[in-house]
């Protein structure tokens, strides 16, 4: 996208009024049903004591239908999208969201349908479910799948109290998560909540689990080693499967963190390495949008030996003599229970299983294959020029989907960090790369180019780079100070956590 | 395979040749050759967009959706009218593509939105600080007794059970790895007993979790309830139905120290239960323990008023295992659905719509309640649902017709008996603006077919243009 299309003129720079800042008193948008015929206008506090009653009303904006229209509209000119820019953020694979999938989940079959309607009345829907549960086990390699969680963090979680679930029902109790320096913050977050304590595993030279490392810290007292693969390094451990016996054999259940599996789909599969527990991210690989921060989901699957413990109700297909019934199954003696309402977040479901039909099992397996195509090329081309000298990648070899750069050398160089370039390149109209992270790469900037972008996007963004290194070899200064010709510049974050104003003040 | 990808074959040639490699396959080398897939997938070919279409249409079909019966599911989500301006606002690209707002020089407009939903909703609940939201109501419970926990330092929790059975059942969930134990507080007429809740909290309590209007549509009197807990130095949390805060006194009034909430009645549609948006607010003392993203207002360098993601030092990419949440991808574009539906109601219409939800809802009760064969649960106050005993099984009162020709149309009621074995002959009655007074009609008259059996009726009634027919759409 150009950048201009975010920049305002500073007649428009009052854009940032609120919607309460808007508000006039007297003025609406909603116009409400007769309350109907035969029904009285009772006083409510005839219907409800008046100590259990609101006494001053809330104040929500008022303001008039045409004017919420425009707010909201040039709201959304603030905010740079997938659909207008390429958006490399690495691990959070930002690939193209087909409109088809928001027409079939906005059919009302889909839409207006009821959580709680009986079965027999909902018998497409839970086929849909049942189908994406099929296709998402044939792609992990894990016989079950529970689509239930709402996230890839959720995911985990259940993940976590299956494993919890498991051992004890072995009669074990054992206290430690493993998880690699180079996991995402979630993965830590999840074992404490789930209970256990987590213990770090070094990473090797080459970007994987240093095995030694993983051995003298496996012990009987491991309930489960966390990790993903390809890792947030775009490294395929091929030592997995040492990694996966030794856990095995220390009575170790295996988890796996799916945000990567973009780079895998129908070329190899986690069940196959060995895994126990998956969690796929439907907002990355599946293509649900994501929202501007959600909604995703996070469904599980997993090995036989973890099925008795998913989350329930499952979708299960019976068969009745002749006739095929879809249920919701909540006789599992042995389930953990719930991670939330209801089935799960159908509507990605809708959306996730249409991209799936839409794109086959060859069309799986080829997307993987351009996004490590597109990866790979990118990196290619950054190891070249300035950027090869400036922004060296950590850990050089064939990456999979994605690949992390250092900014160490830029930093001593030319004195401009990571965060500086990031906001350089959002003048030349890119979003940029997920910065400083991992946490094991000083500097770092991590690149996910996907499979829907083009060549050309590819090497416009690398010569955006090397401009804005070229510049600073002039003068860094330009990029220290960027962004300019964003709605905002740099904020003061600083300030905003020291004095936190998180609501609007209203008179 | 659908045209996703732009790379052609003279792309891919070039790439490949910038690379050094001469396939995509040398690329995956890497993976050892023994956990390699080495076959297609087994899933069908691709389709065509038209294809596909078709199908999912196919099996959306096979639904019974609220356009096509009149439904009075209710049990936490509910039919209600989401107005147009809601899609057209979350379909633009400008909010459905982006990511978390982690970039806010280029993200102000979804920021703004969150400090505008966090006022919304802090206004609704009457509590000061509001986050920008969480997945969907019973996982923003666990995520409170996860607050409470760390607060108090102590590990008991105590839930009505007028608590939504599936905030009870997440919570139980949860509780095995907080290292949490779970009581539950019985009902009485309908009610949270006080008696049972004072006899439950003790110096080992962390939180106390209430619904208002609890699980059977009954409206608790929170603060009288609230005082047993205060008393033990626990924490009062209170799960709330934000439609109904219109009109009922807010939980921060009635001395609660966290609300949440499941968001769907605000601009979310039913989705056959999600994607929706929870919220969650609590006292001030509280904000560097939430949960979840908040935005905050600040300056830019050049004084120009902007928003940012603020105090990330709870969270988990900064704060790892030591985290207050391991929550990472929330529920945004349902909240931004949530306050588009809030701006449209505004001031007046919220307290309007609440208001007409209480009488229309009191004048399905009354005549509901009317019916031979029925009886209401209880009399407790009510705003948007009620519940209702049978004197025959709820499962044989449902089909709309006996089942000889296949099987028929379940009414759209709530059966409690798998949540409640002792409610096992009731069920709910849900009320919204989009069922109408001659839909209530139809509820009463297939309510009082189907206590007296369908036999004839149907057919009878078939031939003449009878209501069932009518009603379903
Ligand atoms: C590697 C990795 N793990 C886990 C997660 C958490 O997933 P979610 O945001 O869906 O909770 C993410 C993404 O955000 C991720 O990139």
């Amino acid at each position: 996208m150009s950048a201009t299309t975010l920049t305002e003129t500073p007649q428009q720079a009052d854009r940032a009024k609120t919607i309460y800042e808007k508000s006039v008193p007297g003025r609406r948008a909603a116009q409400l049903p007769p309350l109907g015929e035969g029904i009285n206008e009772t006083p409510i506090d005839e219907l409800i004591p008046a100590h259990l009653l609101r006494e001053q009303p809330a104040e929500l904006p008022e303001v008039s239908e045409p004017e919420i229209i425009r707010h909201y509209n040039r709201l959304s000119r603030r905010n740079f999208d997938l659909d207008t820019g390429f958006y490399p953020l690495g691990s959070c694979t930002m690939k193209y969201n087909p409109r088809l999938n928001e027409r079939v989940a906005g059919l009302p079959g889909h839409a207006k349908l009821h959580p709680a309607t009986d079965p027999s009345d909902a018998q497409g829907a839970l086929q849909l479910m049942y189908l994406l549960q099929e296709s998402l086990s044939e792609i992990t390699g894990l016989p079950t799948v529970s689509l239930q969680p709402s996230a890839g963090s959720q995911g985990e979680l259940a993940g976590l109290l299956l494993t919890r679930a498991y051992h004890d029902d072995q009669g074990r109790n054992p206290t430690k998560v493993l998880t690699p320096d180079t996991a995402h913050g979630t993965n830590p977050a999840s074992v404490t909540m789930a209970g256990y304590e987590v213990v770090k595993v070094a990473t090797n030279e080459q970007g994987g689990v240093d095995v030694e490392d993983l051995k003298s810290k496996i012990d009987d007292d491991v309930a489960c080693l966390m990790l993903t693969n390809p890792n947030t390094l775009g490294v395929f451990d091929e030592n997995i499967a040492e990694i996966s016996s030794l856990v095995h054999d220390a009575g170790g259940l295996l988890y796996y963190d799916g945000a990567n599996l973009n780079a895998i789909m129908g070329q190899a599969r986690p069940g196959d390495m060995g895994f126990d527990i998956v969690h796929v991210n439907l907002h990355k690989s599946f293509s649900q949008p994501h929202g501007g921060g959600g909604p995703g989901a996070g469904p599980i699957a997993v090995s036989g030996r973890v099925e008795p413990f998913i989350p329930r109700p499952q979708v299960v297909r019976n068969e009745i003599g002749d006739e095929v019934f879809f249920d919701l199954d909540y006789d599992r003696p042995k389930s953990i229970g719930r991670l939330r309402g209801f089935q799960g977040n159908f509507g990605v479901f809708v959306r996730s299983l249409a991209y799936i039909l839409s794109l086959g099992g060859d069309g799986l397996s080829e997307a993987s294959r351009l996004a490590v195509l597109n990866a790979n090329y990118l990196k290619q081309r950054l190891s070249e020029g300035r950027a090869g000298k400036y922004l060296p990648v950590a850990f050089d070899r064939h990456c999979m989907h994605e690949f992390v750069l250092s900014g160490a050398p830029m930093k001593k160089d030319l004195g401009i960090k990571t965060l500086d370039l990031a906001k350089r390149l959002l003048d030349f109209g890119f979003h940029p790369p997920t910065v400083y992270f991992p946490l094991l790469v000083d500097e770092a900037l991590m690149v996910e180019p996907v499979e829907t972008e083009a060549k050309s996007d590819l090497d416009a963004f690398a010569e955006a780079i090397e401009s804005i290194l070229e510049e600073a070899e002039g003068d860094a200064t330009v990029a220290q100070n960027a962004p300019y010709t964003t709605p905002v510049r740099r904020l003061d974050e600083v300030g905003a956590t020291r004095k936190p104003v998180i609501r609007q003040q209203i008179a | 395979m659908a045209g996703y990808t732009p790379a052609t074959a003279s792309d891919q040639a070039e790439m490949l040749a910038a690379i050094g490699v001469s396939s995509i396959d040398e690329l995956f080398e890497q993976i050892p050759a023994d956990i390699r897939l080495n076959r297609e997938l087994d899933l069908e070919d691709g389709m065509s967009e038209s294809e596909v279409y078709r199908f999912l249409a196919g099996l959306a079909d096979m639904n019974l959706d609220a356009e096509r019966i009149p439904s009075f599911l209710g049990a936490g989500m509910y039919d209600h009218y989401v107005p147009a301006i809601v899609d057209a606002i979350t379909s633009r690209s400008e909010f459905l593509t982006p990511y978390t707002p982690y970039q806010p020089e280029v993200s102000q407009g979804g920021l703004q939105v969150m400090f505008e939903f966090q006022t919304a909703m802090s206004e609704i609940t009457g509590l000061p600080v509001s986050n920008a939201g969480l997945y969907e109501g019973p996982s923003a419970a666990a995520s409170a007794a996860y607050l409470a926990m760390g607060q108090t330092g102590r590990t008991g929790l105590v839930a009505s059970r007028g608590l939504h059975p599936h905030s009870r059942e997440t919570l139980a969930t949860h509780a095995v790895g907080f290292g949490a134990t779970l009581t539950e507080v019985g009902l009485e007429g309908g009610l949270t007993s006080a008696d049972e809740l004072e006899a439950a909290v003790s110096e080992e309590t962390a939180a106390v979790f209430l619904q208002n209007p609890n699980f059977l549509g009954a409206v608790e009197d929170i603060a009288a309830l609230g005082e047993a807990v205060k008393a033990r130095g626990a924490m009062l949390i209170v799960q709330v139905d934000p439609m109904t805060l219109g009109i009922l006194r807010p939980p921060g009034e009635c001395g609660a120290d966290i609300a949440y909430g499941d968001g769907q009645p605000l601009g979310n549609r039913l989705d056959f239960g999600g994607p929706s948006f929870g919220f969650f607010c609590a006292r001030e003392e509280y904000l560097r323990k939430m949960p979840g993203r908040i935005a905050g207002e600040t300056t830019d360098v050049d004084g120009r008023r902007g928003f940012v993601l603020t105090l990330q030092t709870r969270e988990q990419h900064i704060r790892r295992e030591k985290a207050t949440s391991n929550i990472c991808t929330a529920q945004a574009l349902n909240s931004l659905a949530g306050m588009v539906h809030l701006a449209w109601l505004g001031k007046q219409g919220f307290v309007e719509l609440g208001e007409l939800l209480a009488r229309r809802t009191a004048y399905a009760r009354g005549l509901v309640g009317s019916l031979d064969g029925y009886e209401l649960l209880h009399d407790a106050p009510v705003v948007r649902e009620f519940a209702v005993r049978s004197d025959r099984p709820v499962d044989e009162l449902l089909p709309l017709g006996d089942q000889a020709d296949g099987p028929a149309p379940r009414l759209p009621v709530y059966p409690l008996g798998r949540d409640y074995p002792e409610y096992e002959d009731c069920f709910l009655v849900a009320i919204t603006e989009n069922r109408s007074v001659d839909e209530i009609g139809w509820l009463a008259h297939m309510l009082e077919h189907a206590q007296a059996g369908w036999g004839e009726h149907i057919h009878d009634h078939d031939h003449e243009g009878n209501p069932v027919a009518g009603a379903l759409r």
